[in-house]
Formats: structure tokens, C-alpha cells, sequence
């Protein structure tokens, strides 16, 4: 770790060869890292790299690729471990991303432990994709979904949740940080309240474990699930992490090579975990290359970036909320580096569609949370969010741009 | 204007148009001007009957068929995307059904506004210029 050294946002850039690209003739502005962060080269060279010199399968070949590749694989597996604090490589399983850790999960322990009348808690915050697969299941086995209220700031209605819980409740499902408001979710009250009535807990993590320090065992999640590309890490690649005694329990999600210990036509059974959930040949590449993303977080040190991501946050809060007609969801003290706001008389779209023209990249729309949008009232934000490659020069241009924007559309 | 010119004469005045405009800047202001001049949609058309679900912004389009002639009106809540309803419009109300479903529009590109349009999948222009060719499909079988 290098925590002490002085944070030096210059230096930082140099590591992203993409923040020197010009779109329509301006510099990058990159405000939309809560969709997917910028890759540092020696990520970008890790996938490179092992297309280059050690592509081969893993776990069964015999030579010194194969070898080399498996190694590199289950050190990601390690890093991982290490850095969500799991207690054992057997607890993290390999996805594509949040949405199949999520998948999994549902399809799985859910086809196994959901029974007609059960109830599953999620809140109104929840993107899509901790909704879609929660009532597939819900449907197929007969169970009803339950939602966690908020009030105008996207703040969770805690005692509305005491009310929910009851011991039909099987599994609460919530997502750590808002990916639409950035609101951060207090989980682990949640963990305990539902673990009292005997309810499991599964954290959505996208948004949070780039921004958050993630301690598994201490927060005492049963499942938690998250990107890589949103840690500065390659696409298709995630995580699943799972208490060891639950994973075991589940039974496979998908069948196929690598999964299995031994297949007849008569009987096959299954792998030992965690490959018992890694059926066929798994994205290797970008499992390595996370690890090398991982290895970038923690020599610029969690707490430190997330220290100059509040400088930005607090600057571009102050900024923004001057402009006539603008208001910010979600402005509420326990938040991470996203702003969503609305400005009067004015669709996000337009907005996006100027910035777009101005170099600068916001994320516009319902950010794939419909159900929340509507308990808003609107019909979507413009978010800008921010990472520790970002400057306050740029949330001036940011600034500057929106007057501009709004200059033409009155 | 709609009942003399053909379609691709319409997307000559557009494309002319907008050449006098160097900037994007100067582009846009003149399509969010015909968004904001396009003659307003009978409410009774905003209803989810006549919407286009694109990804960000909501469309309606209302289509009447008179003499052999296919007439448009919309509306949208995003005043770009009324922009371009606005040249749809101009470019394709008043003509027979079979020009509208053989028209190219390609003026768009032309115009030199898409290059500007990143959001060619969310601004929901390939979703409306498709509507109104099964319209007029529609009125024409």
C-alpha cells in the first residue's frame, strides 16, 4: 500500500492512454464511470500479454501453458480472495459480470430453496438486474417479491424493511450503492436484521466495491456479486463470492466441461467448488487481467482515491446546485462520487446529446431502474460520476458545458 | 409544399438548409427552433397507442390517410428528438404510401447532424422513421 504518498491526479492519467483521446475535436471528459470505469494500460497489457505469450486452456492440459495459464487464473482467484476478504478461494466464483453473479444465485439456491408462499425482500433502488432474475424465480416456484421503500432522496424506509421481514421471508436481495442515485445503502444493518429472522442476504456490489472497502466476512453477507469492469478491470469477467456451506449446498447452474468430477450416461457428479460453477471453459483472459486491475487498486490505495473522489464530489455538488433549476437526487451525506440531477423544463436526453457535442460523456435515462424513476416521478436523471482519474478542471468544463446546453435549449 | 415536391426534393431544401450553418452549435439551434415550431399534437394522440418506446425519449406519431395521401403528426418530450420528428414530418407527410415505405432518408446523414447524434440507438430516430413506414404500410394495404 501506498496510502501516505501525496495524490497526484497528473500522474494517475498517465496510466489511462484512453484520457487522451479527443471526441468531436475536444478532450475527453469521461463522467460515466459508474457504467464502466477506463482501464489502465497495465490491464489493457495483461489481456495483451496472455493472448501473447500463455494462452492455453486451463486445469487439464498437461504442458507448460496450460500450466502458466491456470497458475495466472487461480492467482486472480487469490487476489480476489484477498481483496473482499473472503475466507477461502472456494467462495468466489468466476462470472461474466453482477447480472450472472445475480442469475446464479436466483436460478440456483432459488430453484433449490424457494417454495410456494416464501417471500423475497428487495428495495425500490434496485437496477434491473437485481429485480429480472428474482422474479423469474419468484414465478416459477411460487414465491412474492417484497420492496423496501425510500423517501425523495433515495434513502431506504429501514422500518418499512422491519415490517417486511417476517419468516416467510427467505432472502433479501439489496443493492450496496445506488447505481442511478449513488446513495450508499446501510447493508450492514440490513445483514443483521435479516440474518435475525433468519433470512440470507445478497449484496449487489457493481457500484460499491470499486469505491467502498468490502470485507465479506465482517459484513457478513451471504452472496455478494460484482463487475470487473467497473474496478478498472476488462468486460466479461465478475465475481460471485458465497459463503463456502451455501455455495456447497447448490446445486450446479450450468452443466458442462470443468464442472464435473465424473460423467456416465447413467450419472454424473459435480466438481468441487468453486468449479462446480465455472461449466465450460471460463473468459480466462479477463479473469487474469483482473487481478492486474486489483493490483492497480491497491498501489494507489482505496482510501486515498476515495478520499480525492469526495474532493470531486463535493466541488461538482457545489457547482451544480448553483445552476438555476437544478436539482440533485440522492444529495444525501452517505454517497459515493455520483451526481444524478434533473433541471427544470428540460429532458435529459437534450442535455446528454449537447454534452455529447462538448466532449463530455454523462450517462442519461433511467439508468435501467424504471421502478425507482417512477417512485421518483421522473423520467430519468443525467448523472455524472466520477473516478480519481477525473480533475476539477474537468467538472468546470462540465459546468461550463451545461450553461451552454441550457443557453440553447431555453 | 409537401403536396408538389417529392421526397428527396424536400431532403434537397433540408440538406440546403442546413448548409448555411457551419457549427454544430448553429445545426442544433436551428433543429431545436423546428422542434419548438412543430404544430402541437392533439393530446388525445399522447397516449401509449400512438408511442414510440425508444431507450430515453418518448415519440408519438398520428398518421390520417386522405386521398391516397398519408398525413403525420408528433410529438416528443425531448426537444432534439422533436426536432427530428419535426423533419420527418416535413419530409414525408403528404405522400402516397408507397413513396414513404421506398423513401432512402438519407438526408439525415446529409445534414451533417449525425455524426452529432452518438445516441442513434436511444434517440429513437431509427424506431420512428420505421413507424412511420408501417404506417403508411398500413394505409396502403
Amino acid at each position: 500500500m501506498t496510502d501516505h504518498k501525496p495524490f497526484d491526479v497528473e500522474q494517475l492519467r498517465e496510466l489511462f492512454p484512453i484520457l487522451k483521446r479527443k471526441v468531436k475535436g475536444k478532450d475527453l471528459v469521461y463522467f460515466d464511470n459508474a457504467a464502466t470505469s477506463q482501464k489502465p494500460q497495465s490491464v489493457v497489457d495483461a489481456v495483451s500479454n496472455y493472448y501473447s505469450t500463455y494462452n492455453a486452456n486451463i486445469h487439464r492440459g498437461l504442458h507448460t501453458l496450460a500450466d502458466e495459464a491456470t497458475a495466472a487464473y487461480e492467482e486472480s482467484r487469490e487476489a480476489v480472495k484477498q481483496f473482499i476478504g473472503a475466507s477461502t478461494h472456494e467462495e468466489i466464483i468466476f462470472t461474466k459480470g453482477t447480472t450472472e453473479g445475480i442469475n446464479l444465485v436466483a436460478s440456483s439456491w432459488g430453484r433449490a430453496n424457494l417454495n410456494p408462499g416464501d417471500e423475497i425482500i428487495i428495495s425500490t433502488l434496485e437496477h434491473h438486474s437485481n429485480i429480472v432474475p428474482w422474479q423469474m424465480i419468484a414465478e416459477e416456484r411460487g414465491a412474492s417479491i417484497n420492496v423496501i421503500p425510500i423517501d425523495d432522496n433515495g434513502v431506504l424506509d429501514i422500518n418499512a424493511f422491519k415490517k417486511l421481514l417476517n419468516e416467510k421471508t427467505k432472502l433479501v436481495s439489496i443493492i450496496h450503492v445506488s447505481n442511478a442515485l449513488g446513495v450508499i445503502n446501510p447493508v450492514e444493518e440490513i445483514i443483521s436484521l435479516a440474518h435475525k429472522q433468519g433470512a440470507l442476504v445478497m449484496v449487489d456490489g457493481a457500484q460499491s466495491v470499486v469505491h467502498l472497502d468490502i470485507d465479506v466476512q465482517k459484513l457478513d453477507c451471504d452472496f455478494m456479486a460484482f463487475s470487473g469492469h467497473k474496478i478498472y478491470g476488462p468486460t466479461g469477467v465478475g465475481v460471485l463470492y458465497g459463503k463456502k456451506a451455501l455455495l456447497e449446498a447448490m446445486p450446479p447452474y450450468q452443466g458442462g466441461g470443468e464442472m464435473i468430477k465424473e460423467v456416465t450416461f447413467e450419472k454424473t457428479t459435480y466438481n468441487e467448488l468453486p468449479f462446480k460453477f465455472e461449466a465450460g471453459t471460463p473468459n480466462i483472459a479477463d479473469v487474469i487481467a483482473l487481478k492486474t486491475a486489483i493490483d492497480f487498486i491497491n498501489a494507489e490505495g482505496k482510501p486515498r482515491m476515495r478520499a480525492y473522489e469526495e474532493t470531486l464530489l463535493t466541488y461538482a455538488t457545489d457547482k451544480l446546485k448553483a445552476i438555476e433549476g437544478l436539482k440533485i437526487i440522492g444529495d444525501v451525506p452517505h454517497k459515493v462520487s455520483v451526481i444524478s440531477f434533473i433541471i427544470d423544463g428540460v429532458h435529459p436526453q437534450d442535455l446528454a446529446i449537447l454534452l455529447d457535442n462538448q466532449g463530455i460523456a454523462v450517462r442519461t435515462g433511467h439508468h435501467c431502474a424504471q421502478p425507482l424513476m417512477k417512485r421518483l416521478g421522473i423520467v430519468g436523471t443525467t448523472r455524472a460520476s466520477f473516478a480519481p482519474y477525473n480533475t476539477i478542471a474537468e467538472i468546470d468544463t462540465l459546468v461550463s458545458a451545461l450553461h451552454k446546453a441550457l443557453k440553447m435549449l431555453k | 409544399m409537401a403536396e408538389t415536391k417529392s421526397i428527396s426534393a424536400i431532403e434537397q431544401v433540408l440538406i440546403d438548409d442546413f448548409s448555411l450553418f457551419d457549427t454544430w452549435e448553429e445545426k442544433y439551434e436551428y433543429l431545436i427552433d423546428i422542434g419548438k415550431k412543430l404544430a402541437l399534437l392533439d393530446p388525445s394522440y399522447k397516449t401509449e397507442e400512438y408511442k414510440i418506446k425508444g431507450c430515453q425519449s418518448s415519440v408519438w406519431i398520428h398518421s390520417t390517410y386522405k386521398d391516397g395521401l398519408v398525413y403525420f403528426e408528433g410529438d416528443s418530450d425531448a426537444i432534439i428528438v422533436k426536432g427530428l420528428v419535426s423533419l420527418m414530418i416535413m419530409v414525408l407527410s403528404g405522400h402516397t404510401p408507397k413513396e414513404i415505405v421506398d423513401a432512402p432518408l438519407d438526408f439525415i446523414n446529409a445534414i451533417g447532424l449525425s455524426s452529432h447524434l452518438a445516441q442513434t440507438r436511444s434517440n429513437g430516430l431509427r424506431a420512428m422513421i420505421k413507424q412511420m413506414k408501417l404506417d403508411a404500410a398500413a394505409w396502403g394495404s
